[in-house]
């Protein structure tokens, strides 16, 4: 037991976590419809959705603090819905942290280990090894009221993993940070995800927060899981309309598939058209979707077609120019990378649109 | 900002820019010196005098301790003391005993007739305590309900109103309330996630309840036992009424009623009583001071009232149950006697009769329209004063505003036997031009009244303004009203409901007050009803009418105080919900 401080030092085998069919209401609100997810073993994955959209209730509900009407989950292969809060052995991170402001940062940390009987000096050891962990050893003897939001934070996440969780959970553990500190932390929990190895669960609205720090994430809304995969695959192959506005700025334009010579069109407006790739299925009643950045204003030779619009207005943002175009009678919004010393089109102007087809996709709803 | 629209009204002749810098109007310190001038004269000096007198030498004025070593060298006195002490932790406790179950259940389970219980909870409070102890002692006496039925039933008694244990269990009975009302909020005032990150890690329980959950609404228990503590020890009548005269401040009343105003005693007794205050209060102080528990944050929810399985369920009624039954006996015992015919040795009446009401109606009704008029009296001069000191304090820059509120809220730490010896002695020496002694008048009481309530005024004329945003003020100011016009236009409209809880608060408490009463009531004409209630009670023959008389003041009181709260209620649904 004497060597260094690790990964080791505070074990964790990973499990997986399977949510199957769970639903739940609160009265006529039907707030959880028919939740299936797969959490792998290690992976940090994200619920990602509006307020009221259900993220926080499915997390408590693997916490145990929501029952479900129908429906299990298991943490390890092992079903957990009939047992209470204190015997699931899932670590929660609260989004206020918690810390009970009547104990020292370290009788917090080693608090749930004395509830697990754990012998006297196994709790030194370990609650050395979580606040060492989180770079707070220092300030074992303090009060919670004494520290930063940020330290306060790090002191719930030590106090959690100090008991060697199956799972651990987070929720919204960044929203009480300013800016900066959320940049800083959410890095520091990346790393420590990491090095424990720990299945962790992270509830957020910010998808930049989901993005940048997890392996998969479930979009949610509604209380309904619209679509499970990795940031990138979210943000490129978008499966509704939902998850492409949620993920990024989209544009979203109607318009109707027409037949002309045997190619199929994708018609905006009367004359304003243009092509559908063939390998590309369009579903009923589907809308146009693409990003800002993969149209441009102009002539563009990398771009597959272009489209006739005018200038509505213009954002300086920096490194682009974000400009509303007229389409037809859509509204676009494109994105153009500033060069120093290029003039910046005046609203009214009469601009080409080039779009290039490879990154637009089609969806019905 | 203020000062540029105000310079059109007449004030202190000094430049604008240092009317700015101490900003205090001639009105503004008019009303100052007026407040001080009441405080000085009603709590002041009849305190001081209270003070002066058990440290001075009787006759010559100069000062000394020997009052205080014959004190401790007196048995009576040290066992008086010790019987206080006893008598108030042990009521502490029983207290705490009552009312832990009721807050607990109330806010941490969903608990149907939670509000009834935190409601009926309070009925306590609006009967003095004494009142209550006639009808404990024939429910819970020797020869009472309960120990005639165990008795017959078990062949043994409990001595639930022996001596000690009946001052304890009326006064447990009737101050529970205290703590029951602070534990409560500070049960509320915890995050649910507290508890929640506490059963994520394997906590649960009573476990939970007492390292977390109790924990965490401790300053609130202590705020309430402390102020358990200090009820009890001052109380005056409850012991008397029960034949228990060895505690100190029966003592006190007993020394200056039977020997007189110019023997010692009776103030050393005084200022024992007031550093036992004092004591009291500070290590409530304490307990609160740097434990602001109050955790509801951001993204954390209110409270989490869990479902009780149903043996819980069973429990937690019969609990409940059980413990207000307990603490209404009063109430339903004085019900019960107010009808009674005749009513001893026996678990309930002979017969009923309307006879007591009659009497009471009859002969009494003097002391409902004397209380009527001395409560509401006390009540205005306390939000009158309240109004007028937090404003001073929130709203002026002027020098030593803050010892107006300080000296004010004093009042808390002077037990009411103390205030009434002081009034005596103090008044009793100042003549009208007709020759009667001002002490005798009975506006002294309603003085008396009016000081003893009046921190509590305070604090809901305090927190009322406090709510008011300056904006607003400064919004009429700079449409040009005078600061005369914009508190009346503005602030006590806005202030209304603030000023009216706390006259209800004031009316209430005043209604039953007795302690310090009973050394300033002169005349039978010129009693409150807390004194006529005392009197009758004092005879087994009274005890019908007073009964009677006990059951019209618990009805007037808690009139009074639904009437205002609906009041209340309604005055904030017109004005929404941002005040």
């Amino acid at each position: 037991m004497n060597q260094p401080l690790s990964v080791s030092t505070l074990g964790a085998q990973a499990v997986d976590v399977d949510i199957r069919s769970v639903d739940l209401s609160y009265g006529t609100n039907h707030v959880l419809k028919g939740i299936d997810l797969h959490i792998r073993p290690g992976e940090f994955f994200a619920f990602l959705g509006p307020s009221g959209c259900g993220k926080t209730t499915l997390l408590r509900l693997i916490a145990g603090f929501n029952r479900a009407d129908g429906g299990e989950v298991l943490v390890g292969g092992r079903e957990v819905s009939h047992l209470p809060p204190w015997k699931r052995d899932v670590g929660m991170v609260f989004q206020s942290y918690a810390l009970w402001p009547h104990m020292s940062v370290k009788r917090n940390v080693a608090f749930g280990l004395e509830e697990r009987k754990v012998p006297r000096a196994e709790i030194e050891r370990r609650v050395a090894a979580a606040l060492e962990l989180v770079g707070l050893s220092h300030l074992a003897d303090r009060r919670p009221s004494q520290l930063s939001g940020g330290q306060q934070q790090r002191v719930a996440v030590a106090r959690t993993i100090a008991i060697e969780p199956k799972v651990l959970l987070l929720d919204e553990p960044l929203s009480n940070l300013d800016a900066k500190m959320r940049v800083q932390v959410r890095r520091e929990l990346r790393d420590l995800q990491q090095r424990l190895g720990l299945t962790t669960i992270f509830v957020t609205h910010d998808q930049e927060e989901a993005n940048t720090i997890c392996d998969r994430i479930a979009v949610m809304n509604d209380g309904a899981v619209q679509q499970v995969g990795s940031p990138m695959e979210l943000y490129e192959k978008p499966a509704n309309l939902f998850v492409a506005s949620f993920l990024g700025t989209a544009n979203i334009v109607p318009g109707r598939v027409i037949e002309e010579g045997g190619a199929r069109l994708f018609e905006i407006d009367a004359g304003v058209r243009l092509p559908i790739p063939a390998h590309v299925t369009v579903p009923e009643g589907a809308k146009l979707v693409f990003r800002p950045q993969h149209a441009s204003l102009g002539a563009d030779g990398a771009r597959d077609v272009s489209l006739p619009g005018t200038v509505l207005h213009s954002e300086f943002l920096g490194s682009t120019v974000r400009y509303g175009v007229k389409v037809g009678s859509a509204e676009v919004s494109i994105d153009v990378p500033f060069q120093s010393g290029e003039a910046i089109h005046k609203p009214g102007a009469a601009v080409e649109v080039g779009l290039s087809l490879n990154a637009a996709v089609w969806l019905a709803s | 900002m203020a000062d540029a629209t105000t310079a059109g009204r007449a004030h202190a002749p000094s430049g604008p820019f240092r009317h700015f810098m101490t900003s205090a109007t001639p009105g503004q310190l008019a009303l100052a010196l007026a407040i001080t001038v009441f405080l000085a004269l009603f709590l002041i000096i009849p305190v001081g005098t209270v003070i002066y007198v058990a440290f001075t030498e009787k006759g010559t004025g100069t000062f000394t301790l020997v009052n205080f070593v014959d004190f401790a060298r007196t048995d009576l006195f040290i066992r008086s003391f010790w019987n206080s002490v006893y008598v108030s932790a042990m009521s502490v406790v029983l207290a705490s005993i009552f009312a832990l179950p009721l807050a607990y259940i109330t806010t941490r389970f969903d608990f149907r007739g939670a509000m009834l219980i935190q409601t009926l909870g309070f009925l306590p409070l609006i009967m003095p305590p004494f009142v209550g102890a006639v009808a404990m002692l024939l429910l819970f006496g020797r020869n009472g309900t309960v120990n005639l039925l165990l008795n017959d039933w078990f062949g043994f008694r409990i001595p639930f109103m022996e001596g000690l244990n009946g001052v304890i269990f009326v006064q447990a009975v009737h101050y529970f309330p205290f703590i029951l009302i602070n534990l409560s909020a500070a049960l509320r005032n915890i995050d649910r996630a507290m508890e929640e990150a506490a059963q994520n890690l394997g906590c649960s329980g009573f476990r939970l309840f007492r390292r977390i959950v109790f924990p965490l609404a401790m300053p609130g228990y202590i705020a309430g036992a402390s102020l358990v503590f200090v009820k009890v020890f001052d109380d005056l009548a409850t012991p008397l009424l029960l034949n228990v005269k060895d505690m100190l401040a029966p003592q006190a009343y007993l020394r200056v009623t039977s020997i007189g105003i110019a023997d010692p005693m009776g103030y050393v007794i005084s200022v024992v009583l007031i550093v036992m205050s004092i004591l009291a209060m500070w290590v409530s102080a304490r307990a609160m001071r740097g434990k602001d528990y109050a955790t509801v944050q951001r993204g954390g929810g209110g409270l989490a009232k869990r479902q009780m399985r149903p043996w819980e369920s069973v429990a937690a009624y019969a609990a409940v149950l059980l413990i207000l039954l307990l603490v209404l006996a009063p109430h339903i015992g004085l019900l019960l006697l107010s009808f009674a015919t005749i009513w001893s040795f026996s678990p309930l009446p002979d017969g009923f009769t309307l006879a007591h009401y009659g009497r009471v109606f009859g002969e009494s009704f003097v002391y409902v329209k004397n209380t009527l008029i001395y409560a509401s009296l006390a009540g205005l001069i306390d939000v009158v004063l309240g109004t007028a000191i937090a404003y001073l304090v929130l709203r002026t820059k002027l020098i030593g505003r803050q010892w107006l509120d300080w000296a004010a809220t004093a009042a808390l730490a002077i037990p009411g036997v103390v205030l009434g010896i002081g009034y005596l002695r103090t008044f009793y020496g100042v003549q009208l031009p007709d020759g009667t002694p001002l002490a005798t008048l009975w506006i002294v009481i309603v003085l008396a009244l009016a000081i003893r309530r009046l921190p509590y005024a305070l604090r809901a004329c305090y927190a009322a303004l406090q709510q008011i945003s300056v904006s607003l003020e400064e919004a009429a100011e700079n449409l040009g009203a005078t600061k005369v016009r914009t508190v009346r236009r503005i602030v006590l409209p806005l202030m209304a409901g603030g000023i009216l809880a706390g006259f209800v608060t004031s009316f209430a408490t005043a209604a039953v007050e007795l302690s310090a009463t009973l050394m300033l009531v002169q005349s039978n004409a010129d009693a409150p009803l807390a004194y006529g209630l005392y009197v009758f009670m004092q005879s087994a023959a009274g005890r019908g009418p007073g009964a009677a008389l006990g059951v019209i003041a618990v009805l007037l009181v808690a009139l009074c105080t639904f009437a205002s709260h609906l009041i209340i209620e309604k005055s904030q649904k017109a004005k929404g919900a941002g005040h």
